[in-house]
């Protein structure tokens, strides 16, 4: 395995260990409270939209002209790269709350409750929610899975990776219980951002038709420096107002990491 | 349609996500790299230039409007 294929794969693991973790609190909150064979069919169901997508969508992508490829995957994901880095940093300064999967198991199961009567056999409510926290959080991840792996033909290697990350969120899921609220989210999402962002510059760069100095060996300096830079601002930004502690509730959307 | 509504809101979030700005930026670096690579000046230095710009910007406004 090259450099740059343990960086896709690396990546794909750790960004759909993070959505895995978040789409398992939202089943957990609405199997807990309501209904566990409806969340479950939710989550079959959401599991055979995204391999559809992922089915479709890969061979058109890994149609196109290598060039256009790079232009379009390089800038989708450094726009993705920069909007995870740029939310991980605000996060590990302090300004903003850290993503709380106990809050946000309490704030689903609530409304859960609050939903009505359970209905017996199937329960639309349990079935809608766990449908769609997992075809949300999951999108991304078919989203990175598909423009890391066909830019590198490798979709199989990054569909691996992406597979073997929910498996074990899965299975961590099963052992505790509960909603996995020690996994270090900011610290890995901190890190998909800066693959993210690295890759995307280096593709980008190619695909608009510029060539790096060194070739492939470019991302050994752009991955660390990226890394380097983003420390920086965390730190620069904690120095500036050192009393910002991470408060406990997330004000994140559903969609974006 | 509202569920047009409701796509293309989603859309918009999912891919340009908490700050436009960025993905602007990103565009438009991308345009004048290959622009500049259609020169016979070098045109690789200039997305490692915007990217780490772009998000500077983007994190100096988020901190300033947080205090």
């Amino acid at each position: 395995m090259s450099g740059a294929e343990f960086g896709l794969a690396l990546s794909v693991f750790l960004a759909c260990t993070v959505e895995a973790v978040e789409a398992l609190t939202i089943v957990l909150a609405v199997g807990f409270t309501r209904s566990w064979r409806s969340a479950f069919t939710g989550v079959g169901a959401a599991v055979v939209a995204l391999a559809v997508l992922t089915a479709a969508l890969g061979p058109a992508l890994t149609s196109l002209p290598i060039n256009t490829l790079r232009l379009v995957v390089g800038g989708f994901l450094l726009v993705f790269g920069l909007q995870w880095l740029r939310k991980a940093i605000l996060r590990a300064s302090g300004l903003k709350a850290l993503h709380d999967e106990g809050a946000a198991f309490e704030e689903e199961r609530l409304a859960a409750r609050g939903a009505g009567a359970v209905q017996t056999g199937f329960d639309g409510y349990s079935f809608t929610v766990a449908f769609k926290g997992v075809l949300l959080e999951g999108l991304e991840v078919v989203f990175i899975v598909l423009t890391f792996g066909a830019n590198q033909h490798r979709v199989g290697l990054a569909a691996g990776a992406a597979a073997v990350a929910v498996v074990l969120v899965i299975l961590a899921g099963i052992a505790v219980h509960a909603p996995l609220s020690q996994v270090p989210e900011n610290t890995m999402k901190f890190g998909v951002g800066v693959m993210l962002t690295s890759f995307g510059m280096f593709w980008g760069t190619e695909g608009a038709g510029a060539h790096w100095p060194a070739g492939d060996g470019a991302l050994l300096a752009i991955i660390p420096a990226t890394l380097l830079l983003a420390v920086a601002m965390v730190v620069a930004l904690r120095r500036r107002a050192p009393g910002a502690a991470p408060a406990a509730r997330s004000d994140d959307t559903a969609v974006h990491a | 349609m509202r569920w047009v509504d409701t796509l293309l809101r989603f859309v918009w979030d999912f891919v340009v996500g908490d700050d436009w700005r960025i993905a602007i930026g990103v565009v438009l670096a991308l345009g004048l790299t290959a622009l500049v690579a259609g020169s016979s000046v070098a045109a690789w230095w200039i997305l490692p230039v915007a990217a780490p710009a772009l998000l500077a910007f983007s994190v100096w406004r988020a901190a300033r409007s947080r205090g």
